[in-house]
């Protein structure tokens, strides 16, 4: 009897958990809306530099996709997405890929969500893919960098999509400016974290470097110090040490700000030329501290690239974005922004073939699928693994501070056709480096 | 000959840092045995802090040394308000619980911490360089050295001694090695161990916040950056010998020489030195190199 | 007969409950089921141990050590559930073999932040290889179990019989094995360790024999996770945060009850799920405000409620 006693206990418990958790089910979709999912950085080290930016990027696009208030080309759409309001979830991405996948999951069965637009880590995209096509839950990545997403782990995708080129472009593209802006460089060396983007941003620079340059010297003492270790006394002095002139960096957010304040008090960035692949995070913050003559890259025509450019679309949305932040859009927001605008000409697309009806998910991948659409900055082509992976022109360009607008400004600035920089459709982005980049028309 | 002198120097001003960061949980360690995770939290309110005033500073005209205050101001206010609130709000009522409790309650609240932070200061980075664009940069060896990380040697060495000396000299610090050696017989003895533990975790706290303030300038004080400390100090302090002081210099020169030599020359593996060193250490005299003697209980 | 006792009844009925349940279960549901009966097989190895007054915060590296073992074994073409999870198990238990006996020299806090470093050390070699993808990790593909190849939400499904059937057999294991003597030695090292001596027993040896017990556990728990998941990383399989929070866990359940830790392997899930929906930028404040609290006013973990309860119950009316 005892026994039976406790196990009643145990079943009102069980029931009362069941309840608790069954209480948030269902609540979603009780209105006619698309649930989108917005993972980003909101703690930690990524916050600051890609994920908060990422954040109201996307905010702002889904507002005023929800009051239909784009900008041309989107102007004439109507309200939301399809019609249906935008409700948005957004939420944090730190923790690790193992703890994403579990969140993921939730979203899906608990909460759920339409689409997921998001994720900024090369890691969680990546731990990321496989559950996504399980789950079949159309998932664009706006902004995570490694190649292998489709190269590696799924070669065939239905449901992921990335909105922008992978990292292997901006390798490419920083080696060619070098080639073309440094002809004579005696060497060079680089100072990247000792973690995956890192390594990987590295490789393909060095990779192109070596197709493009072969003559030139690599630096046997690359520097690898720790993420986050905010410390690079001995580095700055072995770099300055070092007789190669030209100087590679991905670091990015609170490493590349102390790095530059560091190297700065030392006079690194008058005796070494630095090129710094993500820089853009932090040259509004960072204002006249900014190291001019620096080579710098955005991962694409973003941010401080699209200072200039000279559209309805992009100084809407410089313009709500400066005035509501107080600072002008870097990299991170215009990705996010791009990413949704993915979500948003999918589904009008895909309504419009549906005789005005709302979609369903097939067809809005179908859309999506091969689809060239305007981003905030520059047009995305999805034209590479199976029209799952975008390609965008790139742009590289030397900082410099500008005394009449008081602010930085990019000069120098080479533009790179996309299919100059990405790898042509179906081929591996290390393979085709190796191989001499056959096929790239610039 | 410049290689070797450029690697002394890089290494002492990395030791500094390293020992500045982990002598606030050595001291914490060391008299009442407790791991404080938190610590890494007081390094991240020091920077904040430090970043705040300093900001606040430069915007007046005041005289530009008058900078430097902020950073041990910063420091001041972070410790003793968070050593008391933390000690007697929280700690006080576990002290008679499993260490690693303790040690779990202090995990706790850097999480907490790491959130009010957050809620104080949002995820923005702040920066406060003035202090070290002030003071230049010098010429050694025919290499350029920014004197502001130099002279975290001598605050290092100055908190080093201090402390030291504090503990082995005064009639404070001989208190305080009495509670270290046997609390309950102290106690009956009437020394007040109720007041050496607020006033220890203070200090503790101080230093803690001391070397996130000093650190400040050099960096961009953001989110995540008291986490990493957390890792690094506890790296310095096992390899030192828990709860030693003298032991956490040696373990901060031990790693700081070796990774600086590392970064010149063998780049590729700057990340594994700290954790090599300290398998090493572990592998031969794990209670760490300078550990006080531990008595068994009977 | 002897062996049959309350414990063994709930844990039985639980079970057959759960097994039941399996094939009605949402999928969220089931999935942080499966989570919890991994993190609380890694907590029942603490367990074992916190009963000889030692706590590893460094668990981490038996967990991410059999994760990585079975994840590495799907990159040269074996995909079996068994044999994965026996590799990962054996792996964790076979370096808890080595690094026992220089551990189980130490005690207290020593104990605990010496775990902590190896397990820091084992962070940094993942971090330093670039082929099983440094920081990023790489995906673990779907299993099988002897030839069954499941597909859609039956992977999850067979995964989860898979994990009850084993974490059954496994906590009932454990508990059988406290009532033995060498079992029942745990309290008596915690108490006093020369006392064990003077008896004639190895406090060291015990104290071996359990740490190696919860190398094994953490593995199977890691080589589960790391199938439950599909992807390893070593920031959430190997990282110091990952063996506090199985720390946590432990706190979180008590040392009253082998099936506690499941439970508290639950209520940590649960707490971090709903933190994370409900204050998406303050997660780790609730995180570390429940800690705080269980600290503070559950001192014995969740199950001294149950404990309450049934004394309340037997308290004689006045």
């Amino acid at each position: 009897m005892k026994i039976l006693r406790k196990s009643g206990r145990a079943t009102l418990l069980a029931t009362g958990l069941a309840a608790a958790l069954g209480a948030t089910a269902g609540l979603a979709n009780a209105a006619e809306t698309v649930v989108m999912a917005v993972p980003t950085f909101l703690t930690g080290a990524g916050a600051p530099a890609f994920g908060v930016p990422a954040r109201n990027g996307a905010e702002i696009i889904i507002e005023a996709i929800n009051k239909g208030k784009l900008p041309a080309p989107y102007n004439n759409s109507g309200k939301g997405l399809a019609g249906r309001q935008i409700q948005a979830l957004i939420y944090d991405e730190s923790g690790g890929g193992v703890k994403q996948v579990a969140e993921f999951r939730n979203k899906v069965q608990k909460q759920g969500v339409d689409l997921f637009v998001g994720y900024i880590s090369s890691g969680t995209c990546a731990a990321i893919t496989p559950v996504a096509e399980e789950l079949k839950m159309l998932t664009i990545f706006p902004i995570c960098g490694t190649p292998r997403i489709f190269e590696e782990i799924d070669k065939n995708p239905k449901y992921v999509f990335r909105t922008m080129g992978h990292a292997t472009a901006d390798g490419v593209a920083e080696a060619m400016y070098v080639k073309a802006n440094m002809p004579d460089v005696k060497g060079y060396t680089g100072i990247n974290q000792n973690y995956a983007w890192g390594q990987d941003s590295w490789r393909d620079f060095d990779l192109a470097m070596k197709q493009l340059m072969p003559n030139v010297p690599v630096s046997e003492k690359t520097q690898w110090p720790k993420i986050f270790s905010g410390q690079y006394g001995a580095e700055i002095s072995a770099l300055m040490l070092s007789k190669e002139p030209l100087v590679h960096s991905s670091l990015w957010g609170g490493d590349l700000e102390a790095f530059i304040f560091q190297g700065s008090a030392r006079g690194l960035f008058r005796k070494k030329k630095l090129l710094f692949s993500v820089a853009d995070t932090s040259v509004y913050r960072l204002g006249k501290k900014a190291p001019a003559g620096a080579i710098l890259g955005a991962r694409g025509p973003y941010g401080i690239f699209a200072a200039n450019v000279d559209t309805p679309l992009n100084k809407w949305f410089r313009k709500v974005y400066s005035d509501r932040y107080s600072t002008p859009p870097v990299g991170g927001s215009y990705q996010a922004a791009q990413g949704v605008l993915a979500a948003k000409y999918a589904y009008d697309k895909a309504a419009s073939m549906n005789g005005g009806k709302f979609p369903s998910k097939d067809q809005v991948i179908a859309a999506l699928e091969g689809a060239t659409f305007q981003g905030i900055a520059a047009k995305v082509h999805m034209n590479r693994s199976n029209g799952h992976q975008a390609a965008t022109k790139h742009m590289i360009g030397v900082l410099a501070w500008d005394k009449e607008a008081g602010g930085p400004i990019m000069t120098k600035v080479q533009e790179f056709g996309p299919d100059c920089v990405m790898p042509p459709p179906g081929v591996n982005g290390t393979e085709w480096l190796k191989g001499g980049m056959k096929g790239a028309k610039c | 000959m410049q290689e070797l002198i450029v690697i002394l120097i890089d290494g002492l001003v990395f030791s500094s840092y390293l020992f500045m960061v982990s002598v606030g949980l050595t001291v914490i360690f060391g008299v009442m045995k407790i791991l404080n995770v938190a610590h890494g939290s007081f390094y991240a309110f020091g920077a904040y802090m430090s970043a705040t005033l300093i900001g606040a500073y430069y915007n007046t005209d005041l005289p530009e040394f008058g900078g430097f205050l902020a950073i041990f101001l910063a420091a001041l206010i972070i410790g003793v308000f968070f050593g008391i609130v933390l000690e007697r709000g929280l700690l006080r009522f576990l002290y008679h619980r499993d260490e690693h409790i303790i040690v779990l309650a202090t995990f706790a609240m850097f999480l907490v911490l790491e959130d009010v932070l957050m809620m104080i200061w949002g995820t923005d980075p702040y920066y406060a360089y003035e202090p070290m664009a002030l003071l230049g940069a010098v010429d050694i060896v025919e290499l350029t050295f920014d004197v502001y990380s130099l002279t975290l040697i001598g605050l290092a060495v100055i908190v080093g001694l201090g402390l030291w000396l504090g503990l082995t000299r005064t009639k404070w610090g001989k208190l305080l090695l009495a509670v270290i050696f046997d609390r309950e017989i102290s106690q009956a003895m009437g020394i007040n161990v109720t007041v050496v533990f607020t006033v220890t975790f203070v200090v503790g706290a101080i230093m803690g916040a001391l070397g996130g303030a000093y650190i400040a300038p050099t960096i961009s004080v953001s989110p995540g950056i008291g986490v990493e400390v957390i890792v690094l100090s506890f790296a310095v302090v096992v390899i030192g010998g828990m709860g030693s002081i003298p032991g956490a210099m040696i373990g901060a020169l031990l790693v700081g020489i070796s990774r600086a030599a590392a970064v010149h020359k063998f780049p590729e593996i700057e990340l594994f030195v700290i954790y090599a060193i300290m398998a090493l250490v572990l592998a031969i005299r794990p209670e760490g190199l300078f550990a006080p003697a531990q008595a068994r209980k009977i | 007969m002897r062996y049959i006792d309350k414990t063994v009844v709930g844990l039985t009925i639980a079970f057959l409950v759960l097994f039941i349940a399996d094939f009605f279960m949402a999928e969220w549901v089931r999935f942080i089921g499966l989570q919890s009966l991994a993190r609380g097989a890694v907590a029942l190895g603490l367990l074992v141990l916190w009963r000889t007054g030692l706590v590893s915060f460094g668990h981490a590296l038996y967990f991410g050590f059999g994760a990585y073992a079975a994840a590495m074994l799907t990159l040269i073409g074996y995909h079996d559930a068994f044999l994965l999870v026996f590799a990962g198990t054996l792996a964790a238990g076979v370096l808890a073999y080595l690094l026992g006996f220089l551990l189980r020299r130490y005690r207290a806090i020593f104990f605990a932040l010496l775990n902590m470093a190896f397990s820091m050390i084992l962070y940094g070699v993942i971090v330093k290889t670039e082929e099983l993808g440094s920081t990023d990790g790489f995906s673990v593909l779907t299993p099988t179990f002897l030839g069954y190849a499941p597909q859609g939400e039956a992977v999850q499904t067979t995964l989860f019989i898979f994990t009850l059937v084993f974490t059954y057999i496994i906590t009932v294991g454990v508990h059988l094995y406290m009532k033995t003597t060498l079992g029942g030695m745990s309290m008596a090292v915690r108490e006093n360790e020369i006392r064990v001596e003077y008896l004639g027993y190895s406090a060291e040896k015990v104290i071996h024999v359990k740490y190696v017990f919860s190398g094994l556990v953490a593995g199977f728990g890691g080589a589960i996770m790391a199938l439950a998941i599909g992807q390893v990383d070593p920031d959430s399989m190997a990282n110091w945060t990952v063996s506090g929070e199985f720390v946590f866990i432990t706190i979180l359940s008590g040392i009253g009850n082998v099936g506690a830790t499941y439970i508290g392997a639950l209520v940590f899930e649960l707490i971090r799920t709903y933190a994370f929906e409900y204050a998406p930028q303050f997660w780790q404040f609730i995180l570390g405000g429940s800690l705080l609290a269980i600290i503070m006013f559950l001192p014995d973990g969740i199950w001294s409620l149950f404990s309450r309860l049934r004394r309340s119950e037997k308290a004689p009316s006045p």
